[in-house]
């Protein structure tokens, strides 16, 4: 039976296992690569995506199971439309390789929608299962801040 | 164009120090340029193979592997400083495989002698040397080589399409060239009237290109300040497409399970399960392995896991401690190499404190985020690759031989790299992907390795061992006599790509080591390789990333027992030697506030490493609270001679740091059974955000040549925190990873 899915405020109906994790089916039926996969196993962060505002490691996620309305990167923001939290990225030159980005960016745009204004240790607590092998972290955690602080002027 | 492996075989040996000349090529084989590989379409021209302008603007070429170095905005810039465009109103593509986008600066780095010791005549050879890697159809991206193979070529790519451009419109104007200026795109009249370079292209791909000098430093508007990454946008909005998004109608997904006992066969298997799975189209053989094609990818590793394989031994000793005897045994022979051989490193001076120590250090695999994978297509007797790849000429000919084709039936698409590191220099998922192709045939297959068969099927970064001995007088080293065992990186990729045997010295085993910048009166260092088969490749900073840890620790175990300061102990050693070396070390000693005095429950380590052309000194502070040990502070400063992108550079040298801290503290790649005992992050974890210590760098632009900066960040960071941790406990690291001897924060 196909499951209906709401995606990026879309709708999609998918005829798939009931176990075949959230990942896959954005990647590889959808057509929604920005979300990655890195390990499978909730280990590294890169395929974290919104399910009703709350972060979640999709590869965890089985498709009978998700539970509202998925965000991906592709729906936070677009190249001519950016989130101010993707704005923040460009502006403190964050990705090296890039591929866990999307990942990151998730985790901290739900970081930030509860929490406006985290301290270093907060940001800390919120990211580290975000894992980036080419070592972004400072400029992570700046544009964190600047993102913070952008949202609470406006 | 022969063959890599033909030419190869006749004339070079890559990688090692010398280049053997067997067959003189002409001085016109040598110099006549490359084909270009740019094949204009209707209303396009291509005015160089880095330059092409159709009417909707300008692209370049920019074709080196983006792997997170920044390489697509700085190679870009270099021909956009001279070309008179800006880098917001351009498109840069990577661009096929090609010779003509060769690097010419692999074989310079592969000269015998230090390094910092070469002088302009040299620099010269090397640079005149480099033009062979054309014979080579060396195209790639590594060694840390991109700035210093492109920063004249490209500026001069960029000068000669400018100065053709020019002499377009002075003779549709009848007038002279000199007369004309360029800015942003477009060539001014005298009366001020711009020219867009789109309406001059077509014309100007007709004539002989114009030759120009490169402007002064003083002219520069792009080079030495930080521009923004052309890729940041498209990485911050997830529309960037690394091998693993390749989407293409009609595309099948898989994934692979080979034997984990690297290099061992196949016996059989029973997919009878899997083939009864749901969304299961294809169970394949692949020799050593099967791959599975199903609907999706994750369906694919599912039924993979439904597959029962009986698999073969694996070609090399089973267990670590005996692949670790194995290594050892290598000290018997007589070493590859002996690089560095100063005074008498026999005898022990008179009144002299002598000290030994060993070290090891593990195997280390790359695991960049994005794990391996490619996707081919076999159709029409035509093959069409898509994948992340450092070396598309390489990819190109293994894929063509796997198919049975000629290389230039073989498109190579490189896209985006979801981390490098050196893993993807080499071209077994391409490869794959191409065996699996064929048996598709008209279909376009996505290979898509999971996290386990990634880890499990790597070339690791070799294990290695070092035996040092030395001696202190007065408060000065006055001898350093040190050997090194380990698998040879470079003799298995020779073999891998053109079956060539390892001859001569092998520098990159001794990288690190024997071109340490010290001053040390009495100093020898002996290169032993090891012949064990665990395949084994390039891993960001290569020799350097063991060589470091061995030669940095050892000569704080020197300072130590000269009751000397650490950091003054190197600086000492270093002014006498090379004063870049000296002045990296300054920096840090400033930018830290070092005093050689820590609190209690703080210790501080200092190392320096000359690696890739570049000096770089870290300083690591870690800190004892609530009874773990957290790295708190990092000072690292660099030379680069010229930095093209300062804000580039800085992110190197601290992704680079922390690359070799992940390493340093948790990695490690064990063997039992002959297959790797790490298949994923919570086995092979790394350095995350509450870990990462907080950062300085300072780069420095005293050195007369171009250093690479994409390694150079990694090698000091293990020997720069087992200092640390030595100042805080008073207990030596001599093995890694740290975590099993510290109580680490992880």
């Amino acid at each position: 039976m196909p499951t209906d899915l709401r995606i990026n405020g879309k709708s999609h109906q998918v005829d798939l296992p009931d176990d075949v994790p959230l990942l896959w089916v954005l990647r590889d039926e959808v057509g929604l690569t920005g979300t990655k996969f890195g390990c499978g196993v909730a280990a590294c962060g890169a395929c974290t995506v919104h399910i009703d505002g709350e972060a979640v490691r999709s590869c965890q996620v089985a498709l009978s199971d998700v539970w509202g309305e998925v965000t991906t990167i592709e729906g936070l923001g677009t190249p001519d439309a950016m989130a101010a939290i993707q704005q923040a990225w460009v502006e403190h030159q964050v990705a090296q390789c890039g591929y866990c980005q999307s990942g990151q960016i998730m985790q901290a745009a739900s970081l930030l929608a509860e929490n406006p204004a985290p301290s270093d240790v907060e940001i800390d607590e919120a990211m580290q299962g975000n894992l980036c092998r080419c070592g972004t972290y400072p400029r992570i955690r700046a544009a964190i801040h600047a993102a913070a602080q952008k949202m609470q002027e406006a | 164009m022969a063959s890599i492996a033909k030419i190869a075989r006749r004339t070079f040996l890559i990688g090692s120090a010398a280049i053997v000349g067997g067959v003189a090529f002409g001085a016109y084989y040598v110099s006549r340029p490359a084909p270009n590989p740019l094949k204009p379409a209707e209303g396009e021209a291509a005015l160089n193979p880095f330059v092409l302008i159709d009417r909707n603007g300008v692209t370049l070429f920019a074709p080196r592997a983006e792997m997170g170095q920044g390489v697509k905005t700085s190679w870009a810039a270099l021909i956009a400083e001279e070309l008179d465009v800006e880098l917001d109103q351009v498109r840069v593509l990577h661009g096929p495989a090609a010779q003509a986008y060769y690097n010419s600066a692999f074989i310079a780095d592969a000269l015998p002698g230090k390094g910092y010791d070469n002088g302009n005549f040299k620099h010269a050879v090397g640079e005149a040397l480099g033009h062979f890697g054309k014979v080579l159809n060396l195209h790639g991206t590594g060694g840390s080589t991109s700035m210093k193979d492109g920063f004249k070529r490209m500026r001069q790519a960029g000068a000669t399409a400018r100065e053709t451009l020019k002499q377009t419109a002075a003779e549709r104007l009848g007038i002279s060239r000199g007369q004309l200026s360029t800015v942003k795109g477009a060539v001014v009249t005298p009366d001020g009237t711009q020219i867009p370079y789109s309406e001059l292209a077509m014309d100007a791909a007709k004539l002989d290109p114009v030759d120009a000098d490169l402007r002064p430093s003083s002219e520069w508007r792009l080079i030495g300040k930080s521009q923004p990454r052309i890729d940041m946008a498209e990485k911050a909005t997830g529309s960037a497409e690394f091998g693993i998004d390749v989407r293409l109608p009609g595309m099948k997904f898989a994934s692979v399970r080979m034997n984990p006992r690297q290099g061992g066969g196949m016996k059989g298997f029973d997919a009878t399960a899997a083939e009864g799975m749901p969304g299961v189209e294809k169970v394949v053989d692949m020799g050593a392995g099967v791959a599975v094609v199903a609907r999706n990818t994750w369906l694919a590793m599912q039924a993979l896991d439904a597959i029962e394989v009986h698999w073969e031994d694996a070609p090399y000793p089973p267990e670590t401690d005996q692949v670790f005897a194995r290594i050892a045994e290598a000290f018997d022979d007589a070493p590859n190499s002996v690089l560095r051989d100063d005074g008498d490193a026999d005898m022990l001076p008179d009144g002299a404190t002598e000290l030994t120590a060993d070290y090891q250090v593990p195997y280390l695999a790359h695991a960049t985020m994005e794990p391996m994978n490619a996707t081919a297509l076999l159709q029409d007797g035509k093959l069409t690759l898509w994948c992340g790849n450092q070396m598309p000429t390489f990819v190109q000919m293994k894929c063509a031989e796997e198919a049975g084709l000629e290389s230039d039936q073989v498109e190579v698409n490189t896209t985006y790299l979801g981390g490098g590191f050196g893993r993807r220099a080499e071209f077994d998922y391409a490869v794959l992907a191409t065996r699996l192709a064929r048996q598709m045939p008209g279909a376009p297959v996505q290979l898509a390795w999971s996290r386990e068969e990634d880890m499990r099927h790597d070339m690791y970064r070799p294990g290695a061992l070092a035996r040092m001995r030395g001696a202190v007088k007065d408060g000065q080293a006055v001898l350093v006599d040190g050997k090194v065992a380990a698998a040879s990186p470079v003799a298995q990729a020779m073999k891998r790509l053109a079956d060539l045997p390892q001859a001569g010295p092998d520098k990159v085993h001794v990288e690190g080591f024997f071109n340490a910048p010290y001053a040390i009166p009495n100093f020898r260092m002996a290169g032993h390789l090891a012949d064990i088969q665990i395949p084994v490749g390039f891993w960001r900073s290569v020799g350097n990333s063991f060589n470091a840890f061995f030669v940095e620790s050892f000569i704080d175990e020197m300072a130590h027992a000269a009751g000397a300061d650490p950091l003054e102990f190197r600086l000492e050693l270093a002014r006498r030697e090379w004063a870049p070396a000296a002045a990296v070390l300054d920096a840090v000693k400033e930018m830290s506030g070092w005093t050689g005095q820590t609190p209690a429950g703080t210790g501080r380590g200092v190392a320096l490493c000359y690696s890739f052309g570049t000096p770089v000194a870290e300083v690591i502070e870690v800190v004892e609270d609530d009874g773990s040990i957290h790295i708190t502070n990092a000072w690292i400063a660099c030379d680069v001679g010229q930095a093209i992108d300062p804000e580039i550079v800085k992110a190197q040298m601290f992704g680079g740091m922390a690359y070799g801290l992940s390493a340093a503290c948790f990695g490690e790649i064990t063997f039992a059974d002959g297959a790797a005992e790490q298949g994923n992050f919570p086995d092979y974890d790394a350095i995350r955000m509450h870990t990462m210590p907080r950062t300085e760098v300072q780069v420095l632009e005293t050195q007369t040549q171009l250093g690479g900066v994409g390694e150079p960040g990694t090698p000091p960071a293990a020997p720069a925190l087992a200092n640390a941790l030595f100042d805080l406990t008073g207990k030596r690291a001599r093995q890694l990873p740290l975590m099993h001897e510290f109580d680490l924060r992880v």
